[in-house]
């Protein structure tokens, strides 16, 4: 009997025919492969605020030397969403978890008593370990603004899949000149590294599956911080 | 078409004492229940599914309108969208083999599947390599075509849908009614209903308030996220160029199942190729603006094999033929193979809106199911006398597939091969006797406002757009006039007698809602 890969590239051949392809020619690409703002304008980043928000992301613009302070501030202030604000169960946020390789100022103005850990490479903290943490503070890759989106592709600074999916707030520092404004302009960025884990991120996650009434936070971190620095 | 056994479980039917009243799961994925205008007409008796229906598809239609009119360059996009596709398909024997090459090189497994027997043999028996007995899903319209949650539960092995709308027709042992929102024909009180009576682990005083639910659902899963060794995903593109495979979504649960458990099988249509990385850019914009009128979905995860120390440790790829080769073969329909399933074309369908996705009887409803299943299955079908050739799936479609031209090929072949057996004339009547019922359904429901459906998409169509306006040129659309419909629907009733007059039959009778006096409005 023949293999199942063997019959079904023959079957393709035989559907394919041997007449040569008549819509065989370039792929037209007349689109936009870039935006009328240049990278880290502040058109970009402009419109990625905007479309930041009405995805219910929330949006926080900074200069460089205010980072520690905003991330301070979310991580000890932030009000938690969904079941922690609803049943109180959680109490204060305790524990942040970070990637290796995030700069390590971002965290200065941490209080004492936040307890911060650090998923390394090899010593990878278990799925509920991370359940039991409440905040994920991590860099990115790159940002579109034209669809609000944060690219994560698992460098330091931004980690393993699971550490900014686990924890149910995600606090992500983008700097301004990692914007820019269309979905081709940030594929060909990444597309020098293609192997890469990549996670988009447009807002938080959100589901409309009961009759069409939008519940933002699902199975994702309930709440997303973007820290837009310029 | 012949009616079709459906495949009943006792337990997947009832539990403590409840019936959740639906489309129980069939033995082929492909082909159930009676023909599509039986069906038809059951489903245009159903209330709640026709006000549900309307919402659903008027409210996409608009979110999609909004998001695709802000893209300046829509059109190029569509224009590449198709023209890749195409290349796709004509490469597909070398694109498949690259593909192979580079997830292999990456540290994935790849498999190769004939038919959905063969699918299912191997990712239960790769399941069971691992001693798992559950393993979590991303809702995929590959898996659900193969039957593959069936198969595994044959095995031993429980499969458990983490997608929220998979999850309540999973529980209520139901089928899906619309490829993007599949629970659309449920309202909040019934989901409320199952997710008391079957989740195990739902809240006692549990609401119907969408929130709570979907807070009730999060609990549920989290523990099955965290505990599971094995998940299940499709794929929404493969890249050829690097092997790279992409997975769009928006609750989490994509990424859940991608990243924490230690193995991951993903079933992927041998279709689902683009050839490079690059080509992403154009496809992550058709796709979340056609689908959700997004301008893009909130999670998409890319790997590529397996990536040291980040996801599963294990990765298998399995490559689905499953009727896809029969479909490449007809020069003319090969473009059905070109559908990313963002389901735009059921939204603006006249007749999805009015019968749903349970009417078409597979698990590819709407135009583009009308004219992928019977090509998929190679068997006579009346599925491509479900449309009124309208020509919308056409406008919207992302990647340009001319669903119209395709239709009316698929209904040529029907009456040539002698398979339309009801003729020509009759087969027509499945799509008029859905267009024409909405003044059926408002003299019913004494809403008096006849006229707006005959008015309608419907009305009076002399071009098709694209290539299939060389038909219309020709000829007129072959829908029955008006009076000679009446007639038509009158014998048909009498012949019916009272099992079509009431508007129901058994098991598919929809609960009263009160305050149906009103239509949503579009």
């Amino acid at each position: 009997m023949t293999d199942a890969r063997t019959e079904v590239l023959n079957r393709i051949r035989e559907a394919l025919g041997s007449g040569s392809p008549a819509t065989q020619g370039p792929v037209p690409r007349g689109y936009r492969s870039a935006g009328q703002w240049e990278p880290g304008s502040a058109g970009a980043l402009e419109l990625l605020v905007d479309r930041l928000a009405d995805y219910k992301a929330r949006v926080h613009r900074v200069a460089g030397d205010e980072i520690a302070a905003t991330v301070a501030r979310l991580v000890t202030e932030l009000p938690l969403a969904g079941d922690a604000a609803e049943t109180g169960s959680r109490g204060d946020v305790s524990a942040v978890v970070v990637p290796h390789g995030l700069d390590a100022a971002w965290l200065a103005g941490l209080p004492a008593g936040v307890q911060v850990v650090t998923d390394a490479p090899g010593q990878p903290l278990p799925a509920s370990d991370l359940e039991r943490t409440d905040v994920v503070v991590t860099a990115a890759r790159v940002a579109i603004a034209e669809t609000g989106t944060i690219v994560l592709d698992g460098e330091p600074g931004q980690g393993r899949r699971a550490i900014s999916l686990v924890p149910d707030v995600h606090v992500c520092v983008i700097r301004a000149d990692q914007v820019v404004q269309t979905v081709p302009e940030a594929v060909r960025l990444l597309a020098g590294h293609p192997a890469r884990p990549l996670t988009w991120i447009s807002g938080p996650s959100a589901t409309s599956d009961i009759e069409l009434d939008r519940v933002e936070g699902v199975h994702g971190p309930r709440t997303l911080h973007v820290v837009l620095v310029s | 078409m012949n009616a079709r056994p459906a495949r009943t479980s006792s337990s997947d039917a009832k539990a403590g004492n409840v019936t959740f009243l639906g489309m129980p799961t069939p033995a082929d994925p492909l082909r159930w229940g009676p023909s599509f205008p039986d069906a038809a007409r059951r489903e245009l008796g159903n209330e709640q599914l026709r006000r549900n229906l309307g919402h659903a598809t008027a409210t996409i239609r608009a979110k999609r309108a909004a998001v695709v009119g802000e893209v300046p360059d829509w059109e190029a996009l569509r224009d590449a969208g198709s023209a890749l596709k195409t290349q796709v398909m004509d490469n597909l024997p070398e694109l498949l083999q690259e593909l192979e090459r580079n997830v292999t090189a990456r540290g994935g497994v790849v498999h190769w599947a004939r038919d959905a027997a063969e699918a299912n043999r191997i990712v239960a028996d790769l399941v069971q390599a691992k001693g798992a007995t559950e393993v979590v899903k991303v809702k995929s319209m590959a898996t659900q075509e193969i039957g593959l949650n069936e198969a595994l539960e044959e095995e031993g092995i429980h499969a458990t849908e983490t997608d929220l709308a998979e999850l309540i027709v999973q529980l209520a042992g139901d089928m899906p009614s619309h490829i993007l929102v599949p629970a659309i024909h449920r309202n909040r009180a019934e989901i409320r209903d199952i997710f008391t009576a079957r989740m195990g682990d739902a809240p006692p005083d549990l609401s119907d308030v969408p929130r709570e639910l979907a807070m009730a659902a999060r609990a549920h899963l989290r523990r099955k996220f965290l505990s599971a060794k094995v998940a299940v995903s499709g794929a929404n593109f493969g890249v050829a160029e690097t092997g790279t495979l992409s997975v769009v979504e928006s609750e989490g649960n994509g990424r859940m199942c991608l990243t924490l458990p230690e193995t991951l099988i993903t079933v992927m249509g041998i279709e689902k190729l683009i050839p490079r990385f690059q080509d992403l850019e154009v496809f992550l914009q058709l796709l979340p603006r056609s689908s959700t009128g997004e301008r893009m979905n909130p999670y998409t995860s890319m790997w590529t094999g397996v990536t040291p120390g980040d996801g599963p440790q294990e990765f298998h790829l399995i490559l689905l033929d499953n009727g896809r080769t029969r479909v490449l073969a007809d020069e003319a329909g090969r473009s059905a193979l070109h559908c990313i399933r963002c389901s735009a074309c059921l939204n603006v369908c006249p007749v999805y809106e009015r019968v749903g996705g349970h009417a078409y009887g597979s698990v590819y409803p709407g135009p583009i199911g009308a004219i992928l299943t019977p090509q998929l299955t190679g068997e006579p079908s009346d599925l491509p006398y479900a449309s009124t050739l309208c020509g919308a799936c056409y406008e919207v479609c992302p990647v340009k597939i001319d669903i119209p031209s395709i239709l009316v090929d698929l209904r040529a072949r029907e009456v040539e091969s002698g398979h339309a057996g009801k003729g020509w004339g009759a087969a027509m009547k499945a799509a008029a006797t859905v267009m024409s019922d909405g003044a059926r359904f408002r003299r019913a429901a004494g809403l008096g406002r006849a006229g707006r459906v005959l008015a309608g998409k419907d009305g009076t169509i002399t071009r098709l757009p694209g290539p299939g306006a060389a038909w219309t040129d020709s000829r007129d659309l072959p829908r029955p006039p008006k009076q000679t419909f009446h007639g038509w629907w009158a014998d048909h009733e009498k012949a019916a007698g009272t099992e079509a007059g009431s508007g129901t039959e058994p098991g598919t009778e929809a609960k009263p809602e009160p305050g149906t006096g009103t239509e949503e409005e579009r």
